[in-house]
């Protein structure tokens, strides 16, 4: 049993840090979140240099074959820093659907470009009236010619406003809540009649909705087997939620860091208000908490990458269910802890307690893990 | 035990139901009961129709141009006024610093001050918390010392709530330094426009402006403008916390959030049911209200308590922790409902004037903006860890 990093690992988890530390001050962060593409390019390209986005690749497209480890490690600097890049959207969902359903000719002419970062990808698998269910699909491609006709409409698509690409699911065949049937199309952002409707996000983030509008596609535009994509978007999900508790591991991190030391310094009463039992052992539920959510993100690290069964299932949808648990529980009872500034936009500590939120919102809520865990519960 | 309304009661609430049709204007309703931003002029104007028909000042004696309603029939206008969408009534000038003149001030600052507040010319706010002092709020060290017929304020206030619409603020400063920290604070009454009254707004997390912070630099304030006595100015402060603390519970709020969250809920769809009929959700929501019911009957029974001559004490503090958590939950529910639509940020769409097609339910862009904002309940008005602290000290005896 060791739970250590190796030193591969290690390395390259403090670059990331390093890189973080240097170019991702709370102060700059704002500053990137209000540009119009709502993060960094500069810092984008640092990663693409770095070889950072091609870390899940191949060593003919300059990465390393990293597995779930290597992208927790990545991701959980990433968090710490409440970095704005697309790096879950493009490299690990993008990466990973297009690394798995592309087929030889797709994969030449999208993975290179993934893999340094000049692609970037965004992926819409959810629908406005689908709550979190992946495979409630409406939106339909019908056979036109020798590619597809698309209609339809996909919800809140991170990173969407300023994709090179985008991927999107839609429905070949089937009924509405059908995993049968299922078709992953890569479309080109520009193509006539793809609308989107661009947002800001609470988080700081920007994304948008797609409107797909009789947008016509060739028929290299699908993604793997036709109305067979369920698997591969369940499974490429389960990557990305790996990663996103990674993510939320850093923001916690740093979020506790960040109470704890207010509960030192912040004198009320003559004393720093540490010294108040009640708040002593709410910052002990705190770390709990951190401890309970790094444990899962750990085993979801693992099981990342691992062959598709009810064990992965199960361990990913427990690992996001306590993520998002720990992740509210920790801004919630921070912000408490803080008063008056834990609340203000000019603190970070809101800023952490604004994704930590928007994470139990993204590929999946709390009820949504539960729910998927007690259908794979096991008789004994 | 009767828990019933006299037929005095039933009739007031007939009364203030027939006021609410007939008066409350349908754009303001709407933007309560839909979370949306209300504006200086809406809350100018509702107060206008209140003080019109007499209802503005509630804990006021009629001489001063209050209205005498009983414990029982102010609960009824905060349950009335809660489910009609009533905007709050901001409690700065009419419900705080009007009582502390009422039984504090002289007859002068009586004349001068509360026919203001009546008719909306004065919109007051609040100067106790400082940086250095929130929950131990006898730290603070905004100083004002006398120099002949003023007093020179120097000093930082800080969550000023409103402060930007306010020419008024109530203060409490440092008059004396060589006393405990209690027995040196006196009550200022300072006109906003004074030079050297500096105010900053402070952009909350959910990218509001609500608060601020008041900077003095060589204020000069009239002596006149002193409430009661120099340095006695923590009773008239802790006295106004009492009246603070009421209604802080929110049972009326929850309520009509309540009612809101199920209507959402009966909208959304999640496996192609509304959502108010999937298991897990109406379970949650279930438990909330359930919540609710016990938090309504603890209130009522402390409104029957005081109706019957006794004072509220620390129970008010076990019902303002029970029912800001009971809110926040109900926030909590409502941004969950909305689920990966609680992400994006619309702010065009918290406008009442928004024309375009809603992104995804006509009610949903507030929602995470006000689970966010609402953290604030559980730490305003004394700080739920400060009421916990009342209770067990006061009930208690720790």
């Amino acid at each position: 049993m060791d739970f250590t990093l190796s030193e591969e690992q290690q390395m390259l988890q403090d670059t990331v840090a390093r890189l973080v530390r240097g170019e991702y001050s709370f102060e700059k962060r704002l500053e990137f979140s209000e540009t119009e593409l709502g993060f960094s390019e500069d810092f984008w390209k640092q990663l693409g240099e770095l070889g950072l986005t091609a870390v899940p690749f191949s060593e003919e497209l300059g990465g390393f074959g990293g597995g779930g480890v290597e992208i927790q490690s990545v991701m959980t600097e990433l968090g710490r820093g409440l970095c704005l890049e697309p790096y879950l959207q493009s490299v690990v969902l993008g990466g990973g659907i297009l690394s798995q359903a592309g087929n030889a000719e797709q994969q030449e002419k999208y993975l290179s470009g993934v893999a340094t970062g000049e692609l970037k990808v965004a992926v819409g698998l959810q629908e406005p009236q689908a709550y979190y269910n992946q495979n409630e699909v409406s939106t339909k491609a019908e056979k036109s010619g020798d590619g597809y006709t698309l209609n339809g409409r996909k919800a809140v698509v991170i990173g969407g406003h300023c994709a090179d690409l985008l991927i999107v699911s839609a429905r070949t065949s089937g009924d509405v809540r059908d995993a049968d049937g299922i078709s992953l199309f890569a479309i080109d952002p520009n193509a006539e009649g793809v609308e989107r409707r661009t947002y800001p996000t609470v988080d700081g983030s920007k994304g948008c909705d797609v409107f797909l509008n009789n947008v016509k596609v060739g028929a290299d535009a699908l993604l793997g087997e036709e109305g067979k994509a369920a698997e591969v978007i369940e499974y490429q999900t389960g990557r990305a939620i790996a990663a996103l508790c990674a993510e939320a591991v850093g923001c916690m991190e740093e979020a506790n860091e960040l109470t704890l030391e207010y509960l030192k310094q912040r004198k009320q009463f003559g004393v720093p208000i540490g010294k108040f039992q009640v708040l002593q052992h709410r910052m002990v539920d705190m770390m709990s908490e951190l401890e309970q959510a790094r444990s899962m993100a750990i085993l979801a690290a693992s099981f990342a990458d691992a062959e598709q069964s009810d064990e992965r299932r199960r361990t990913l949808a427990a690992a996001k269910n306590v993520i998002n648990r720990a992740g509210q529980f920790i801004s919630e009872k921070g912000i408490q802890s803080h008063g008056g500034i834990g609340m203000t936009w000019e603190y970070s500590f809101a800023h952490y307690a604004k994704r930590l939120v928007m994470i139990g919102h993204q590929l999946g809520d709390e009820d949504f893990h539960l729910e998927r865990y007690a259908s794979l519960l096991q008789a004994s | 035990m009767n828990m019933n309304y006299t037929a005095e009661e039933l009739a007031f609430r007939d009364e203030v139901r027939a006021f609410l049709d007939e008066k409350l204007p349908a754009d303001i309703a709407a933007k309560v009961k839909g979370f949306r931003k209300m504006t200086k002029e809406d809350h100018q104007r509702w107060q206008k129709i209140l003080s019109e028909k007499g209802w503005y000042a509630t804990h006021w004696p009629e001489e001063y141009g209050g209205v005498k309603w009983s414990p029982v029939q102010k609960h009824i206008w905060d349950e009335e006024s809660c489910a009609y969408g009533v905007p709050r009534t901001i409690p700065f000038g009419v419900n705080m610093v009007a009582p502390v003149i009422i039984k504090f001030g002289n007859e002068e600052q009586k004349q001068h001050y509360l026919p203001k507040i009546l008719s909306g010319e004065h919109w007051w706010c609040q100067g106790y918390s400082e940086p250095g002092a929130g929950s131990d709020l006898a730290s603070l060290k905004t100083r004002a010392v006398r120099d002949g017929d003023h007093y020179i304020v120097n000093g930082q206030k800080t969550w000023t709530t409103l402060g930007q619409h306010a020419n008024m603020i109530f203060c409490l400063v440092r008059t004396n330094t060589e006393v405990k920290a209690q027995e040196g604070i006196s009550f200022l009454l300072i006109d906003m426009d004074t030079p050297g009254i500096t105010v900053r707004p402070i952009i909350t997390l959910d990218g509001e402006h609500e608060v601020n912070e008041v900077f003095f630099e060589d204020v000069k304030v009239p002596v006149e403008n002193l409430v009661g006595e120099e340095d006695k100015g923590w009773t008239y402060a802790k006295y106004l916390l009492t009246y603070e603390r009421t209604g802080l519970a929110g049972i009326g709020l929850s309520k009509a959030a309540l009612s809101h969250l199920k209507q959402l809920a009966s909208r959304r769809l999640k496996n192609g049911k509304p959502l108010l009929e999937d298991p897990s959700f109406s379970q949650r929501i279930a438990q909330v209200e359930i919540d609710l019911m016990a938090a309504a009957i603890s209130n009522l029974r402390i409104i029957a308590a005081v109706e019957g001559g006794g004072v509220p004490g620390a129970e008010s503090s076990m019902l303002k922790v029970k029912g800001t958590e009971i809110r926040q939950t109900i926030n909590d529910l409502a941004r969950r409902a909305i689920g990966p639509y609680a992400i994006p940020f619309v702010e065009e769409e918290m406008s009442l004037d928004y024309e375009g097609e809603f992104l995804s339910d006509e009610n949903a862009a507030p929602l995470s903006a006000q689970y966010f904002n609402n953290r604030k309940l559980s730490i305003f008005g004394g700080s739920n860890e400060i009421q916990k602290n009342i209770v067990s000290k006061m009930i208690l005896g720790l």
